[in-house]
């Protein structure tokens, strides 16, 4: 039988863990994050081979955390900034944080006399 | 909801929310200068924030920790760099690493700027943060806030809901 944490969504989970738990490969993710580069291009910026880094790529793709295109002849890597965990996604968690604490002062300035009480 | 508008800068990572309360400028200012009032507000539900320091003056700090529902410290300190009694303060939010509240090196702070203004009827509230980079505030949501669990949204409504 499944156990609780089963499904689609935790495997995917084990393939981001996967994938990040490599330097080249967050290297790699931190590059195409900012723009999308060539695989060349990325290739050139490490010390091992043009398939090494070829491999890392389809690992971090594979992972849905990097999307290739063709332009020409080149392949083009770009970083799925959804997958990683979204600067945007941690400003609203925030957001709900900051509105937890602002219903909480509107509490205690309502019923001051009271205060302590929940 | 007292909250009237929110905004999220993604380049520089800062959050403001404008809030608006029926009381006084004195009584919102009270909230902040009063540790015991402080920490009726800080902390989500279920994860209570204790201030064992609170110097509310510029150069001053305040010490304090979050509990975690299973009983864990996370320790943060505040640097005051300006206080404006009650219209305005401004304080460096950090991480520290046990109870001798020593800053942790490697983790940055973030920049917070609180302003009151009387308006019609009570107090316009403006509270803006600013991080220093995505880390320090993945840290601020994962060890201030849930525990280091990876969070979701859905986690922090709860932890929040009144």
């Amino acid at each position: 039988m499944p156990t609780a944490h089963a499904g689609p969504d935790e495997d995917r989970a084990d393939a981001r863990f996967h994938a990040l738990a490599d330097r080249t490969r967050r290297d790699i993710l931190r590059r195409v994050l900012v723009g999308e580069h060539s695989v060349s291009a990325l290739a050139a910026s490490y010390d091992m081979s043009f398939a090494s880094v070829q491999k890392h790529v389809a690992v971090l793709e594979r992972a849905g955390l990097l999307s290739k295109r063709r332009n020409g002849r080149e392949q083009r890597a770009h970083g799925e900034v959804d997958a990683v965990r979204s600067i945007a996604s941690m400003l609203a968690e925030l957001e709900d944080v900051w509105r937890g604490r602002v219903a909480r002062i509107d509490d205690l300035i309502a019923d001051g006399r009271q205060r302590g009480e929940e | 909801m007292p909250v009237i508008d929110v905004t999220h800068d993604l380049d520089t990572l800062t959050i403001t929310i404008t809030a608006e309360f029926a009381a006084p400028v004195e009584r919102i200012w009270q909230v902040y200068a009063d540790p015991r009032q402080l920490e009726q507000v800080f902390g989500p539900p279920g994860y209570p924030a204790t201030f064992v320091e609170h110097d509310l003056i510029p150069g001053g700090s305040a010490h304090y920790f979050m509990t975690s529902p299973e009983g864990e410290r996370h320790y943060g300190f505040w640097r005051i760099t300006s206080v404006d009694e009650p219209h305005s303060l401004a304080f460096e939010d950090g991480f520290a690493a046990d109870d001798t509240f020593t800053p942790v090196k490697d983790l940055p702070v973030s920049q917070n700027v609180y302003v009151f203004e009387a308006i019609d009827g009570g107090t316009r509230a403006t509270f803006t943060a600013t991080y220093d980079s995505a880390e320090a505030l993945q840290k601020v949501l994962e060890m201030g806030v849930v525990d280091g669990v990876a969070s979701s949204i859905d986690q922090i409504d709860t932890l929040v809901a009144a």
